[in-house]
């Protein structure tokens, strides 16, 4: 057992490092879920409102492709499973991967394995500590997803089940994270390829859920979802997991066995000898470095966006005669339940955008903390320009990313309804969230300028208008809250009028906080 | 000193937060020269070349680069530097050709001949990711994206960290040839040969003061040379003679340091017992170095024996000559 000496010690100093991470990262999980369990109880107080969901979801084809097969719909339980659905099975199994490849690959790219290795440590250790650690996290957040719905008064058998199948899931892509880190050299190949086998599970199981079944059953997020929760439990698809993810491991074992370290099994290609000509400058260079971002973050929201207007025609169906559902999604204030409904999906696509203006702004500070900043400045680069060239990708990435969510929206609802206009229509209602962003671009450049080491305070921004903007309504949020948010402040069309008048404020606003940024970055020391 | 200053610093200071990194520093820099700057890790080299460089704003003194404000006229004084940092932080997804390719246009000036010439001289593959580069090749991108410009000042903090003795060569190649075209270079080093073989001053700088500067001659002397001489009659009295230190005696054989500046008085006092044979050596830089610093280092030999470990009690001789 020499290759595993040292685990338990490197495990405790993973455990201690990423204290922060594995809290957040678990928390947010356990919230989603039981926010989400509590909307649904609000929403579906009697029995009857439930028997109604069966007939909305039951053969609802969009529905069911995103959340899953409709099984124990007239349940409280299975409503809940059915709504977190595979989108919750994504994010746990986005957790395991990340983690594991921060743990795995990402340590070892970064030459501090060497360090560890170089010390009485088994082989195997690091691999095995990051394991262990990443396996606590998926047994600790199955058992308080179990406990919180049990704790809401839902089945405990099925609790049981629906936690085990997260902890399960998650698991089994912790492995696949480890397998991968064995076979290339970068980081970002593993969470590339990792997130494209989830994409993968998602879509099989989609395509089976809508059919027959068949195609789900090669899906791990398909073998989470049969084994049934609140809907007739069924333990033994959770056991192929279990077996997949134990083959993975013991695969990652033999490849890890098979290189060196710092190596991979697959080289790393070359690139380049000479620069491209549009490496010419400080934006030709933020270009390049975020425009793989760009491309990433408007396919995710052009696809989420097809996702939400797909089932905008069936909305008056879906909610039926449910006054709890009709209250939230009319809190955009439209007379139309179909535009109030495309209101709400755009500001969600809106606030998600918004997360990839904030990531960008913040390049800023990540690059000034790598010092990459510091040598561009070093030659006939001003520091205004270096700011500039960074927020012009921010800003205008942002219109390319909310474009691309508006795109995708109007062009499925588009095709559903027969109605061709509505492409342009929700392509303009999507950009006009525009300035709303921006400001929270112009806060995080703010930051950057005046507080650069709680640029992190962008992020909690975000997650204060996340909060009112998706759950204002339903928690009752007091109203001088609600209008902190910048979104709460753009009338939402198609629901609502665009008011020029707002826009202008806000990006005005947006501008004001950018020049405060930039003065006090050229004020401030560099490093 | 070779023209007017290409830098001038006086009386720099500047803090973070409890701590002084500059307390007082003075540069001269003169147009042509290579200067070398010395002091261990700490003392605020670094500092004081962030400062030069427009990053950082010294809290008092004065600093004056190519005879402009180096925080006012940042971008104007970049257009006529080039820069390598200590610990070169690239891109990991560009190629190091890419990278040199960026900082040459923004910078300027293309040399196309020199950067292949550079990349041949160095042995840097350029079509390697940045993310694959070892500390040595991510320091040769830097080195020769500065070395490719024609820049009139060349910066340097710590450059050859982690370059084998071989690129080390170039690289003093390189300077020379850059000295040679008239161009100013302010070398911040650890590596003492390096900047015995290329720097014509230095500053030794110690908790952000200037604690010396001059030619390597005038620093030399500054400080002992070591003497061992073969006499007709035994040597006696040495020690009582004012600038001499470390007298061991054998029969007619004696050894010692002497101060430099002393050494007149002492090679007087020495001939009146008859001289058979004469081996002096000048201090090595290294000498010169830790002479500086040697209260630190009798403080760290004294808690070393206390912890009972052993320590050699005198660095040893590198190079110098008779």
């Amino acid at each position: 057992m020499t290759e595993l000496a040292g685990t338990l010690t490197l495990a405790r100093f993973i455990a201690r490092r990423d204290r922060v991470r594995i809290v957040v990262w678990i928390a947010s999980i356990v919230a989603l879920l039981l926010v989400t369990a509590l909307s649904v109880k609000g929403l579906y107080p009697t029995q009857a409102s439930l028997d109604e969901a069966v007939t909305a979801f039951g053969n609802n084809a969009a529905a069911i492709a995103f959340n899953g097969p409709a099984q124990g719909l007239d349940t409280l339980g299975g409503e809940v499973a059915f709504q977190v659905g595979a989108t919750g099975l994504v994010v746990v199994a986005l957790m395991s991967l990340l983690m594991t490849g921060r743990l795995t690959r990402f340590e070892e790219e970064a030459g501090r394995l060497e360090l560890v290795r170089s010390m009485a440590v088994g082989r195997h250790a690091p691999a095995a500590a990051a394991l262990i650690v990443v396996s606590a996290m998926n047994v600790l957040l199955a058992a308080l997803v179990t406990a919180g719905l049990a704790g809401l008064g839902l089945p405990l058998t099925g609790s049981l089940v629906l936690g085990a199948s997260y902890g399960v899931l998650g698991l089994l892509f912790a492995a696949a994270a480890m397998v991968a880190a064995q076979i290339t050299e970068n980081t970002r190949v593993v969470y590339g390829s990792c997130g494209a086998v989830l994409g993968a599970a998602f879509a099989l199981r989609a395509a089976g859920d809508v059919g027959d079944g068949t195609l789900s059953w090669l899906s791990p997020i398909g073998w989470a979802q049969k084994a049934r929760p609140f809907a007739g439990e069924k333990w033994w698809p959770l056991l192929i997991a279990i077996a997949v993810t134990g083959g993975l491991i013991v695969l990652a074992t033999v490849l890890a066995d098979r290189r060196d370290l710092g190596a991979g099994l697959v080289a790393s290609r070359g690139g380049p000898a000479v620069a491209p000509r549009s490496l010419n400058g400080p934006l030709g260079l933020a270009v390049r470095l975020q425009r793989g971002t760009v491309i990433g973050w408007s396919a995710g929201l052009f696809a989420t966006g097809i996702a939400y207007g797909w089932v905008a025609d069936d909305i008056q169906d879906l909610v039926g005669d449910n006054k709890a559902m009709q209250d939230m999604i009319a809190r955009a204030g439209g007379v139309s339940l179909t535009n109030s409904y495309l209101s709400t999906s755009l500001l969600m696509l809106a606030l998600v955008g918004a997360g990839f203006a904030i990531a960008s702004a913040l390049r800023l500070r990540s690059e000034e903390t790598a010092l990459r900043a510091e040598p561009i400045l070093a030659t006939s680069v001003s520091r205004r320009r270096w700011v500039a060239s960074h927020l012009a990708v921010a800003l205008g990435g942002s219109v390319i990313v909310l474009a691309a969510g508006g795109l995708g929206t109007g062009l499925a609802y588009g095709i559903v309804s027969g109605d061709p206009p509505q492409v342009p229509r929700l392509l303009g209602a999507a950009l006009v969230q525009l300035p709303a962003v921006w400001l929270l671009v112009g806060l995080a450049t703010a930051l950057f300028g005046l507080l650069p080491r709680g640029v992190a305070v962008a992020w909690a921004a975000l997650a204060v208008c996340l909060v009112v903007g998706v759950f204002g309504e339903l928690l009752d949020l007091p109203g001088w809250l609600s209008r902190v948010s910048p979104f709460e402040h753009i009338p939402q069309p198609p629901a609502a009028a665009v008011s020029v008048v707002s826009l202008v404020v806000i990006t005005a606003a947006a501008a004001g906080l950018v020049s405060a940024g930039l003065g006090a970055f050229r004020r401030r020391d560099v490093g | 000193m070779i023209g007017t200053p290409a830098i001038q610093v006086a009386g720099l200071v500047k803090t973070f937060g409890q701590t002084r990194a500059l307390d007082g520093l003075d540069l001269t820099v003169g147009t042509g020269e290579v200067h070398g700057f010395l002091g261990p890790n700490g003392s605020g080299k670094t500092t004081t070349i962030r400062i030069l460089l427009g990053l950082l704003r010294a809290d008092s003194g004065q600093a004056t680069l190519l005879g402009g404000d180096p925080w006012c006229q940042a971008v104007e004084l970049h257009r006529r530097l080039a820069y390598v940092p200590g610990d070169v932080s690239l891109w990991p997804k560009l190629t190091g050709g890419e990278i040199i390719d960026l900082f040459a246009r923004l910078r300027g000036d293309v040399d196309r001949r020199r950067r292949e010439e550079l990349l041949a001289r160095f042995e840097l593959d350029p079509t390697k990711k940045a993310r694959s580069y070892s500390k040595g090749n991510r320091q040769k991108v830097g080195l020769v994206a500065a070395l490719a410009s024609s820049a009139e000042l060349l910066v340097l903090d710590e450059p050859t960290s982690g370059l084998d003795p071989l690129m080390e060569a170039v690289f003093q190649d390189c300077i020379r040839e850059v000295k040679a075209e008239g161009r100013t270079v302010l070398l911040s080093s650890h590596i003492l040969g390096e900047v015995e073989a290329l720097c014509d001053r230095l500053s030794i700088i110690r908790n952000g003061r200037t604690v010396q500067t001059g030619t390597l001659q005038q620093l030399r002397h500054l400080t002992r040379t070591s003497i061992d001489v073969r006499t007709i009659r035994p040597v006696t009295g040495l020690a009582e003679v004012p600038g001499v230190h470390d007298v061991s005696v054998e029969g007619d054989r004696a050894r010692f340091d002497a101060d430099t500046d002393r050494l007149d008085a002492v090679m007087r006092h020495v001939m009146t017992f008859g001289l058979r044979s004469l081996t002096s050596q000048p201090p090595t830089l290294e000498e010169l170095f830790l002479r500086q610093y040697g209260d630190v280092l009798a403080e760290e030999r004294a808690v070393a024996a206390r912890n009972g470990h052993a320590v050699p009690s005198s660095p040893a001789r590198t190079g110098g000559g008779t």
